[in-house]
């Protein structure tokens, strides 16, 4: 057992701290978090930050030189997603969907022709990615999906609506499972498309979430034509292939939040010794200590099991047991840990911006948008079922028990 | 990195979840709980042979030479079984101490005793008013030529009954600041003016007694390494025992988790096994999810006592003390409840881990301490 890195590893993660500190503006806040209230700047920060990474030879650390990876190490892959997490997750939070979905999948499931003309373009910056999987009857019961898919010469002509697609509004192409099979249910007959967002018939609406901003979307497929050429995996398969190709990328993914979070503990605590309560730094209070010090451990326990989860992954080629508790390990800490902040603030806690705000009301901004963290990607009721029953083998509930899976 | 266990690491687990099987099933731990003694003869002798007490005893010394994360897996797996008796008490705290603290002649006598199995012993950190705190050190060492006069209580003593001697944090100096002023001392329990009392404890499979000493005269023979440089080593095996007593909570957790789901697989209500109703399998999924993130924050924080540096090792220390300590409890709690009234019956073997659960977190330091530690930790290494 060795927690460390090499010292190879080691010298890489400084050569990409300092080209970070090179490349991220001089005025940098690394406490800066992601907002979606304006999706071009967001979006053009993005791709602008990417196509650096690119042209510096960091985008996609461990994918193959072929399709514009750098065929590097899984560990240095870690590294750079470690290192951005910590330095510029707003920059990189755009591109997750993009990172931890659309590029797995087209990599281990797609065709070389669908690798070549897609993966370039995802490690440049030039194209984002949105996922069309939720819809108004498909939440948590993710394989109801009623989007259909019908054949119809060299297309495929989709019908339906797709809900809570995070940056379907300003994403080039949709990873979007539809039904192809009209008999099928749940998940047998699903199937992945790779579609091009600007093809007629697509309407994505941004819905106004609870921080007032628009990351999500309804979006609505009215007659679209979509090349059959754009089916990745074969028919029917989409739901097996979801489950097996983003297992590793989730691990990843994990790592990215916890790097992420260890900077927003940073952030707590120099909120806690500039903000005064009765004219005492709050972080003298032994009440707020203790919060703060349960917020470090957390995010200390999220780190270390998400490290071993991928350490695992790397050695054995599966997932451990432990991988099936990161989701929850993250979402709920983030929860508490925001509100932790908010309770500091006192009365200022109310107040989300202004010279009268403490740091630009970006606490309150995360508190609400953590609200969304124990429902997206699987709510944390949905976490405890699959662990219930996949790790633990209990028995399904009989009300699920009766519908054919 | 490599998060991993090695294939002589797997098997110490394996042979100790074997031989604790065998050799001290729930039936034995019941037993035991009420037992004055709180232990076998037999069964420490059966350890001594498999050779656990030597295991992370430097090989010049008698031992084994292993390291923390090693001896945390077996730790792990006693804390499964609810192990009773003198095992941490021995190895751990008196063993740890001597350790960090002793002479190349003190290490040498006491230790191979102590690996070979032929002593029991115990350290008292606690005093009347002190807390969680072990700083917090009244009892004194007046020096009289080359002997020294112990005057004091020390709480919560675990298996002080059993033990041979009990490692003594002393004041001895004058300054207010433990760093230069606490020496350790071996105190024979057979010492005139040494009264030990057995408390009434909770967790009967860890047995607690009060020390008084009363003008115990001891010889400068009995002072531990150098005088009134006590304070640091004991700091260091205090940190080692922190992180074994986590190994413990890991496998209680993760035995108490395992008892539950069982349970929930073939207890049937309403026609259908338990365990499919969601509020009870939720139960259980929390129970996997804190049991397996405490092993990961225990697993950091026992690499970290060998190969972390100095300020890593002690935040890990702390963050995984108050980490496991609380879900352990949480974990047990939970398994009680998953139970249903079979787990609150004292037949069932639930509460073995809930009063362990809560012995753990209570023994050294609890976890508000060890959040506040955190947090001067963590300002130290800022400034």
């Amino acid at each position: 057992m060795d927690f460390r890195l090499t010292p190879a590893e080691e010298a890489f993660r400084q050569e990409f701290r300092e080209w970070l500190t090179q490349t991220l503006p001089r005025d940098w806040d690394p406490f800066n978090q992601p907002t979606f209230k304006d999706p071009e700047k967001i979006r053009d920060a993005y791709r602008e930050f990417q196509k650096k990474l690119s042209n510096a030879g960091y985008a996609g650390m461990h994918y193959d030189k072929a399709y514009g990876g750098q065929g590097r190490s899984l560990m240095e892959g870690v590294i750079v997603s470690q290192e951005m997490g910590r330095r510029c997750i707003s920059l990189v939070m755009p591109g997750v969907i993009t990172h931890g979905m659309a590029l797995p999948l087209i990599y281990f499931c797609g065709t070389e022709d669908q690798k070549k003309k897609f993966i370039p373009k995802i490690l440049d910056g030039s194209h984002l990615w949105c996922q069309g999987f939720s819809e108004p009857d498909a939440g948590s019961d993710v394989a109801n999906i009623s989007t259909m898919a019908a054949r119809d010469g060299d297309d495929y002509i989709v019908n339906g609506q797709k809900v809570w697609t995070s940056m379907a509004h300003f994403a080039d192409f949709c990873l979007l499972v539809v039904r192809t099979d009209p008999d099928s249910r749940k998940h047998k007959g699903l199937s992945y498309l790779l579609v091009d967002m600007s093809l007629p018939g697509i309407d994505p609406r941004p819905m106004t979430q609870i921080t007032g901003e628009a990351e999500f979307n309804e979006v609505f497929f009215d007659n679209v034509r979509v090349p059959v050429g754009s089916l990745i995996g074969e028919e029917g398969q989409g739901w097996k292939m979801a489950i097996t190709t983003l297992m590793f990328e989730r691990a990843m993914g994990d790592v990215v939040i916890s790097a992420a979070y260890e900077t927003n503990v940073e952030k707590l605590i120099h909120m806690a010794a500039t903000t005064k309560n009765s004219g005492q730094p709050v972080i003298e209070d032994p009440v707020y200590r203790q919060q703060i010090a349960q917020s470090y451990i957390d995010i200390m326990a999220l780190k270390y099991h998400g490290l071993r989860n991928f350490s695992h992954h790397i050695k054995t080629g599966i997932p451990g047991p432990e991988g099936s508790i990161g989701k929850l390990l993250w979402s709920e800490p983030n929860q508490r840990i925001t509100e932790a902040a908010m309770d500091m603030q006192g009365p200022a806690g109310q107040v989300t911006g202004g010279p009268w705000s403490v740091q630009g009301g970006s606490w309150q901004y995360a508190f609400l948008r953590s609200k969304g963290n124990t429902i997206e990607a699987g709510t944390s009721e949905i976490q405890r079922n699959i662990i219930g029953e996949r790790v633990l083998g209990l028995p399904k509930d009989a009300s699920r028990d009766k519908s054919p899976s | 990195m490599d998060i991993t266990l090695s294939k002589t690491q797997k098997d110490i687990a394996q042979e100790a979840r074997r031989f604790l099987k065998k050799e001290c099933p729930s039936e034995y731990v019941q037993e035991m709980f009420k037992d004055s003694r709180g232990m076998t003869d037999d069964l420490w002798r059966k350890m001594a042979e498999m050779d656990w007490m030597a295991l992370r005893i430097p090989e010049t010394y008698g031992g084994m030479g292993m390291k923390q994360i090693d001896m945390s897996l077996l730790l792990e797996e006693m804390g499964r079984a609810v192990v009773p008796g003198p095992f941490f008490s021995t190895v751990i705290l008196a063993g740890e101490t001597i350790l960090a603290a002793g002479t190349d002649i003190q290490k040498k006598k006491y230790l191979s005793d102590i690996a070979d199995g032929k002593i029991m012993a115990t350290l008292a950190l606690h005093e009347p008013d002190g807390g969680s705190d072990p700083g917090y050190i009244q009892m004194t060492g007046i020096r009289n030529g080359d002997d020294f006069t112990l005057d004091g209580t020390k709480l919560y003593v675990p298996d002080a009954h059993l033990a041979d001697f009990v490692v003594m944090p002393v004041r001895t100096g004058t300054t207010a600041k433990p760093a230069d002023s606490i020496s350790l001392f071996i105190l024979s329990t057979r010492e005139k003016g040494v009264t030990i009392s057995p408390l009434p404890t909770m967790d009967g499979t860890r047995k607690l007694s009060v020390v008084i000493c009363k003008e115990v005269r001891l010889s400068r023979a009995s002072l531990l390494g150098e005088l009134n440089k006590g304070w640091r080593p004991l700091l260091l095996a205090l940190q080692r025992a922190q992180v074994g007593l986590c190994a413990e909570s890991v496998g209680g957790a993760q035995k108490a988790m395992e008892i539950a789901s069982d349970y929930a697989k073939i207890r049937v209500q309403y026609d259908q096994p338990i365990g499919s109703f969601q509020a009870v399998k939720h139960m259980c999924a929390q129970m996997f999810t804190e049991a397996e993130s405490s092993r990961s924050m225990m697993y950091w924080a026992s690499w970290a006592q060998d190969y972390g540096a100095e300020n890593e090792a002690a935040i890990a220390a702390s963050s995984a003390k108050s980490y496991c300590g609380d879900a352990f409890t949480r974990v047990a709690s939970k398994g009680i409840q998953v139970l249903g009234g079979t787990g609150f019956t004292m037949e069932n073997e639930m509460h073995l881990y809930l009063k362990r659960a809560k012995a753990n977190q209570a023994a050294l330091g609890n976890s508000i301490y060890h959040r506040e530690r955190v947090m001067q930790l963590l300002s130290s290494a800022n400034e």
